[in-house]
């Protein structure tokens, strides 16, 4: 089993979550979250004073899948998330140990 | 102190043998003007006046504000918060002479009282013999401000600000001014022929819900619409709003009659109990419909059955206004909840749907129901033996709909030459808020940020922020 945890734009959600229910994905925990990176940040005014707002509001995006379908979730999640401008996000994946659901004791890829 | 005694004491009585004088003056000064400015009636569209105001700063803004989402909710109040601005001016400079100014071929006022110039303190017993000619104007201002602010929940979430800016002043020179004369203005067209408006049915509810219908088509749907969940994000705002515009339209409509007098009793109970009945049957309707009574429901039927009932206020009977709310309640949701999601128009918060379809039906009952039991100066309807008045009221109403269709269209496509009107997908992902006026109205997620003074800023350089390109 693998995670898959990716930092989105806000107005990606639902393409990327549109795309990975299209191929059988569809457990899936969201997240509002903040964050910098190379994209710079912004700029507001309140009554003259100028802020630099640096930590812009983008989307976390985490699922855990069958390690089988890990490519071609990745090459979705890619395209369809792709503007070519910078702030489109990251993705990351991580191993995973172990996973069960909690209402049937289901262990591992029965329990995702 | 004995002598400070005495000096109050001698002071007091001069001021008390001094009253009965004033009073008197007074008299003499109200037998003079009797038969011209009412203190009662003065102050009754005076206040009336600022009702209306509310309508649109906080009533609108909220009741929009509240249904749009958290991203764009301060430029969905700026748009009623610019119309407030622009129109007053307009208004004052060459828009109330466009509307009510001396006649020209019927079809507009002439330019004699630009910059308010004959608009005096005295009456001008050609609108409203008792009251000052600047009370009436200013009356008359806060309708033409809120109009172009109904049209705005059609393309909200959406239109560029500069954009948005060019289209009010265009629409209300090119389309309210004119139409505002047809129907009110002495020797307009659709008033010599007769057709009835008490409080503005055609003149604001239809021009602006049908221009409202053509401008969300000319800007096309918003970015995602169908797709991403566009759904009010503060419903107590919207819920507070349709009650400050409930409030505000008694003004509005009982207002109108220009007087502390009966008219305006009757046009304020029949505004009320069609208000009621709209919302009433707005929410049974839906409730039929989607199996639950909604919050939304009630106070969308609630503005519906305000606008159904502001052609008719001044001319029907209070179980007439009751069938008229009713009427509306239920052809407003059809409109919103099915012709809408049927013809795929994006309408973001149901200008056109409210006030273009309920303004319509309005001028169709005010047909309909009038008395002349209720007002000697109007007409009776179809169901007080006057087949005829219908005829007329379906020619102010076709008559409304050309010219808002005709020319919303020409001028969008005008402005359009000048500067894009409709927001980038970018720019509306990233809400219209930042994208138009670089502000956040829920700040609470903004954790770190720099402010930049120079001298007192903590931030390197200025430069490391970029464009915004959420």
């Amino acid at each position: 089993m693998t995670k898959i945890e990716c930092i989105l734009r806000p107005g990606k959600l639902e393409d990327v979550k549109e795309a990975v229910n299209k191929y059988g994905i569809h457990g899936m925990t969201v997240t509002q979250v903040i964050g910098c990176g190379l994209q710079k940040g912004r700029t507001e005014v309140y009554r003259g004073a100028e802020y630099s707002i640096n930590l812009l509001p983008k989307i976390k995006l985490e699922m855990v899948i069958p390690d089988e379908d890990v490519t071609e979730i990745l090459k979705i999640i890619t395209e369809v998330a792709r503007t070519g401008e910078i702030g489109d996000g990251k993705i990351f994946t991580y191993k995973i140990d172990n996973a069960i659901r909690i209402r049937t004791g289901e262990k591992d890829d029965e329990a995702i | 102190m004995r002598k400070g005694y005495i000096c109050l004491v001698s002071i007091l009585t001069a001021v008390l043998t001094a009253i009965p004088a004033f009073a008197w003056a007074d008299e003499t000064a109200e037998a003079v003007t009797e038969n011209a400015i009412s203190a009662g009636d003065t102050s009754f569209v005076l206040i009336s006046a600022a009702l209306v105001m509310l309508m649109t700063l906080p009533g609108l803004a909220l009741f929009y504000g509240g249904m749009s989402r958290k991203k764009n909710v301060l430029s969905t109040i700026m748009y009623s918060f610019f119309a407030m601005i622009v129109i007053s001016i307009q208004w004052s400079l060459y828009g109330y002479s466009l509307s009510f100014g001396p006649d020209v071929q019927h079809i507009i006022g002439s330019l004699d009282w630009v910059g308010l110039k004959n608009v005096g303190l005295e009456p001008n017993p050609d609108y409203s013999a008792t009251i000052p000619h600047q009370a009436f104007m200013v009356f008359q201002m806060m309708f033409a401000v809120i109009t172009p602010a109904l049209i705005s929940g059609a393309f909200a979430e959406r239109m560029r600000f500069p954009a948005f800016l060019a289209f009010l002043v265009l629409w209300a020179t090119f389309i309210y001014d004119p139409v505002a004369h047809w129907v009110w203005g002495v020797n307009g067209w659709l008033r010599n022929l007769g057709a009835l408006d008490f409080a503005g049915g055609t003149v604001v509810h239809i021009i602006s819900g049908v221009s409202g219908l053509v401008a969300c088509i000319v800007l096309g749907r918003r970015k995602g619409y169908g797709s991403v969940p566009m759904i009010p994000h503060n419903l107590p705002f919207t819920v507070i709003g349709a009650a400050l515009l409930w409030f505000g339209w008694f003004g509005f409509n009982a207002g109108s009659a220009l007087g502390a007098n009966g008219l305006a009793a009757s046009a304020f109970v029949v505004t009320h109990l069609a208000t009621a009945a709209a919302a009433l049957s707005w929410v049974i309707t839906e409730w039929i419909h989607h199996g639950k009574p909604t919050t939304l429901g009630a106070a969308s039927g609630a503005v519906a059955g305000l606008v159904a009932v502001t052609p008719a206020s001044g001319f029907v009977e209070p179980m007439s206004a009751i069938i008229i709310g009713l009427v509306a309640g239920i052809v407003c949701y059809l409109a919103v909840g099915v012709i809408k999601a049927k013809l795929r128009y994006d309408d973001s918060l149901d200008a056109f749907g409210v006030h273009g379809i309920g303004g319509t039906w309005g001028a169709l009952a005010t047909g309909l129901f009038a008395t002349k039991a209720v007002n000697p100066a109007g007409s009776n309807g179809l169901f007080y033996g006057n087949p005829e008045q219908v005829v007329i009221q379906l020619i102010a109403i076709v008559a409304s709909w050309a010219v808002a269709i005709v020319g919303t269209f020409v001028i969008l496509k005008v402005v359009s030459v000048f500067t894009r009107l409709r927001a980038t997908d970018e720019e509306q992902e990233a809400g219209m808020d930042i994208s138009q006026h670089g502000e956040d109205a829920y700040t609470d997620f903004v954790l770190s940020a720099s402010m930049n003074i120079p001298g007192l800023s903590v931030a390197k350089e200025t430069s490391t922020v970029a464009k915004p390109v959420m």
